[in-house]
């Protein structure tokens, strides 16, 4: 049980943070599109950033010293350096969508194509095959915390919390999971939040109401930019294993429907990535899943095809967007360029 | 002349020489600034790089010296076509739907389930009791029809249930590459005889089902090109045919300028939605059909980790083709063009093909605000008429005013190229 909800999790956060990456553009007015992209690009920073790291020798000799905390403290470097890159690479987005009205929808589809090219195309350069790889180990030897770290004995008993929270987890996961409050609670208690969500709603009133609409979309695209690079960093980190290749099997896609079915809402977007991560996680590992730890592996004596767990999260989300979207509320005026000659 | 570059049309297609002009420098510069940084390139394999960027297609590899050799390469360009069809009718795809208002990011899923319904319907149906020609008939009109059935799904969710139909493309392609991976698994089509290659299925010259050359072959020798290309351009004809000439074509292109306004006008708008997909869909199976039908190509069948490029490029080619159905047959051959002249980076230098999707992309990125560039264009114009016009007296206002609607016929128009001229 602690295993199957340290895999969800695992799945969830990066969906769930770049669900809030697209509520921050599309509540500011601009549909942001190019979250698989950014992500692709994050992830690709991320694992260019560690090796950076690596070959400057900082990983090695904080292992040597035993010094956990030093690798830890690199690992939130890599977010950061995720999150600044993913930022300017939405940047792209935000001039074209914001300066040059252009059509949102196409704008970042040029950067889902954008994307992965440019990533593969250095990853091809530098590693010579279509997979950038660490320098040496792998997410699990650098960055994740297991149960001596903290101090406990490696045959200690930690029950059913300290298993499944503190043991063979990674600090990203705390890590977005306290930013993705912090944020929910800007968006909604603070000036900043309110005058966003006006942009999104209506522009044209809150101009006249003196709030920069120009630079709120920017600030809510650049925001996305953000938290997208991290989530693909992050996706890195945990769920490939820190590799990059070009792709994060769909997640920013994935993501967009979340946030869709979570109604742009973040609380209702936890609820949305906790069930996609669910079946994701199913998907992945139905075949050596012991739900209530008693040596039977139900689900894979069920006998179904590995696909069919596969295809589960895709039709789910379909059907729940089925039945949610005649109470769907997307921000009004999302994905309409504002201009301040219309009243 | 002057009318002429007054077109909204002409306009277009400046636009689109413009981004392509744009696009092609920027992989250039990518190419010379990674050639720079890393200094395991050289400068010269930089300059052989845009080189072949710029004139990939007709390249002929390297000469005994080791440099560049250029000219006329019949295989290349037969290639350039063969590539270029399943873009043509990926390009039509989103042409298609977006003419009804619709953005069809399905073209992936679309594309798979028509190679999908080709493969199955085309090796397993013996040839040695069915004709091989009606066998061909056969898997091209499955592929159609399973591309279509593919699109009418989001269709059907946008126009009964009002889900986004980006989004519900989306999951359909996912939804497509899952299942088709799973059909195949469970299929006995698994190249097992070819022990080179693992995870392929069998091609369909296997079972003697291939498109005919159609004399093609004698023109491009040492090429994969077939009659394929040839259909492509029919349908880009009649997908012509269809939305401008048509009452239908009328009606789907009314709901893509206003949903509400074509309703209140008699037209029925979410039936239109889900023909209009529903062709899209069609379309954008065939381009998978006409691509594996050729015989000489091979399908990787565990496709559920990715979706197929085709899909997403055919989102590019009827973006700088203006979502013109005639115009997407060009684009999708200079889509096709790019390509070639990835591989050959591939193969003759140390850069790779992917540099071709960085200049597709910059091209689309330029596409999103072609509108701002047909008004910078149209501007300068207007600005140079401008200058022009406190010589012309009272009449001058009128032009500039009726001007952006590209009628240019107005009487004053003469007198001011005259002016310009003498300027």
């Amino acid at each position: 049980m602690s295993f199957l909800i340290r895999q969800t999790l695992i799945y969830a956060i990066p969906l769930m943070i770049v669900a809030l990456a697209g509520v921050f553009s599309e509540r500011s007015g601009v549909i942001n599109l190019a979250l698989e992209g950014i992500m692709i690009f994050g992830a690709f920073i991320g694992v260019t950033f560690v090796r950076i790291l690596q070959a400057a020798g900082l990983f090695q000799a904080a292992q040597q010293a035993g010094n956990w905390l030093a690798l830890q403290g690199y690992l939130l470097l890599t977010l950061l350096a995720a999150a600044v890159m993913g930022a300017i690479f939405s940047l792209l987005l935000a001039f074209a969508a914001i300066n040059l009205k252009a059509d949102q929808t196409i704008g970042g589809t040029a950067l889902n194509l954008l994307s992965p090219a440019l990533v593969l195309f250095l990853v091809r350069i530098i590693a010579k095959q279509n997979t950038l790889l660490l320098l040496s180990g792998d997410s699990a030897t650098w960055f994740m915390i297991k149960k001596t770290m903290l101090g406990f004995d490696k045959s200690a008993e930690l029950g059913f919390l300290g298993e499944t929270f503190l043991n063979k987890v990674y600090l990203t996961t705390y890590v977005c999971i306290l930013i993705f409050v912090i944020l929910s609670v800007i968006l909604y208690k603070t000036r900043f939040g309110l005058r966003l969500r006006a942009c999104g709603e209506n522009p044209q009133a809150a101009d006249s109401l003196g709030i920069n609409v120009k630079k709120m979309r920017y600030a809510g695209v650049t925001i996305s930019g953000a938290l997208a690079g991290m989530g693909g960093a992050v996706f890195a980190i945990t769920t490939a294993n820190c590799s990059s290749s070009g792709e994060v099997a769909g997640f920013g896609f994935l993501a967009l429907a979340v946030m869709i079915f979570g109604n742009w809402k973040p609380l209702n977007i936890v609820g949305g990535a906790l069930l996609f991560g669910l079946f994701k996680c199913i998907a992945a590992a139905y075949s050596t899943l012991d739900i209530n730890g008693d040596g039977v592996y139900s689900l894979a004596e069920l006998g179904l095809n590995a696909n069919f767990y596969r295809l589960l999260p895709y039709i789910i989300t379909l059907l729940v967007l089925a039945f949610t979207s005649k109470k769907s509320r997307a921000p009004k005026a999302e994905g309409i360029p504002y201009d301040k000659g219309q009243r | 002349m002057k009318g002429f570059l007054k077109k909204d049309g002409t306009r277009s297609v400046l636009a689109s020489l413009l981004s392509i002009v744009i696009g092609l420098l920027a992989g250039s510069v990518i190419i010379l600034i990674v050639g720079l940084i890393d200094n395991r390139i050289s400068l010269n394999s930089a300059w052989e790089g845009i080189r072949l960027v710029l004139f990939g297609v007709f390249s002929t590899g390297r000469n005994a010296a080791g440099a560049l050799t250029f000219g006329f390469n019949p295989a290349n360009f037969g290639n350039m076509l063969f590539r270029a069809t399943p873009l043509i009718m990926t390009g039509l795809s989103v042409a298609v739907a977006y003419k009804t208002g619709l953005f069809n990011i399905g073209a992936a899923g679309q594309y798979l389930a028509g190679v999908c319904a080709t493969l199955f319907i085309a090796l397993s149906i013996p040839s040695s009791v069915v004709p091989a020609w009606i066998i061909w008939i056969l898997a091209f009109l499955g592929g159609m029809l399973a591309g279509a059935v593919w699109g009418a799904i989001p269709g059907l969710l946008k126009a009964l249930l009002n889900i986004n139909e980006v989004i519900a493309c989306i999951m359909t392609n996912w939804i497509a590459a899952n299942l088709v991976t799973w059909l195949f698994d469970i299929s006995k089509l698994k190249n097992v005889t070819e022990g080179t290659k693992t995870g392929y299925i069998y091609k369909t010259t296997f079972n003697g089902v291939a498109t005919p050359k159609m004399g093609l072959d004698k023109l491009f020798p040492g090429s994969q090109v077939n009659g394929g290309i040839l259909i492509a351009i029919l349908f880009a004809v009649l997908a012509y045919i269809l939305m401008e000439k048509t009452t239908f074509g009328y009606q789907l292109k009314a709901c893509g300028a206003n949903r509400h306004a074509a309703r209140y006008a008699g037209i029925k708008d979410k039936r239109n939605i889900v023909v209009s997909m529903a062709i899209a869909g069609a379309l954008a199976g065939l381009g998978g059909t006409l691509y594996y039908l050729s015989g000489n190509t091979e399908f990787f069948w565990s496709t559920y980790q990715s979706l197929p490029g085709e899909g997403f490029n055919g989102i590019a080619v009827a973006l700088l083709a203006v979502n013109n159905p005639v115009a997407v047959i060009f684009t999708g051959i200079f889509m096709s063009l790019l390509d070639i002249a990835g591989l050959q980076l591939t193969n003759l230098t140390a850069y790779n093909e992917y540099i071709t999707g960085i200049i597709i992309a910059v091209i689309v990125y330029l596409a999103a605000f072609s509108l701002v560039i047909k008004l910078w264009l149209a501007g300068r114009k207007k600005k140079k008429e401008a200058m022009a016009a406190p010589v012309k007296g009272p009449a001058a206002p009128m032009p500039s005013i009726t001007e952006p609607k590209g009628g240019g016929e107005t009487p004053a128009e003469p007198k001011e190229e005259e002016k310009e001229a003498q300027a």
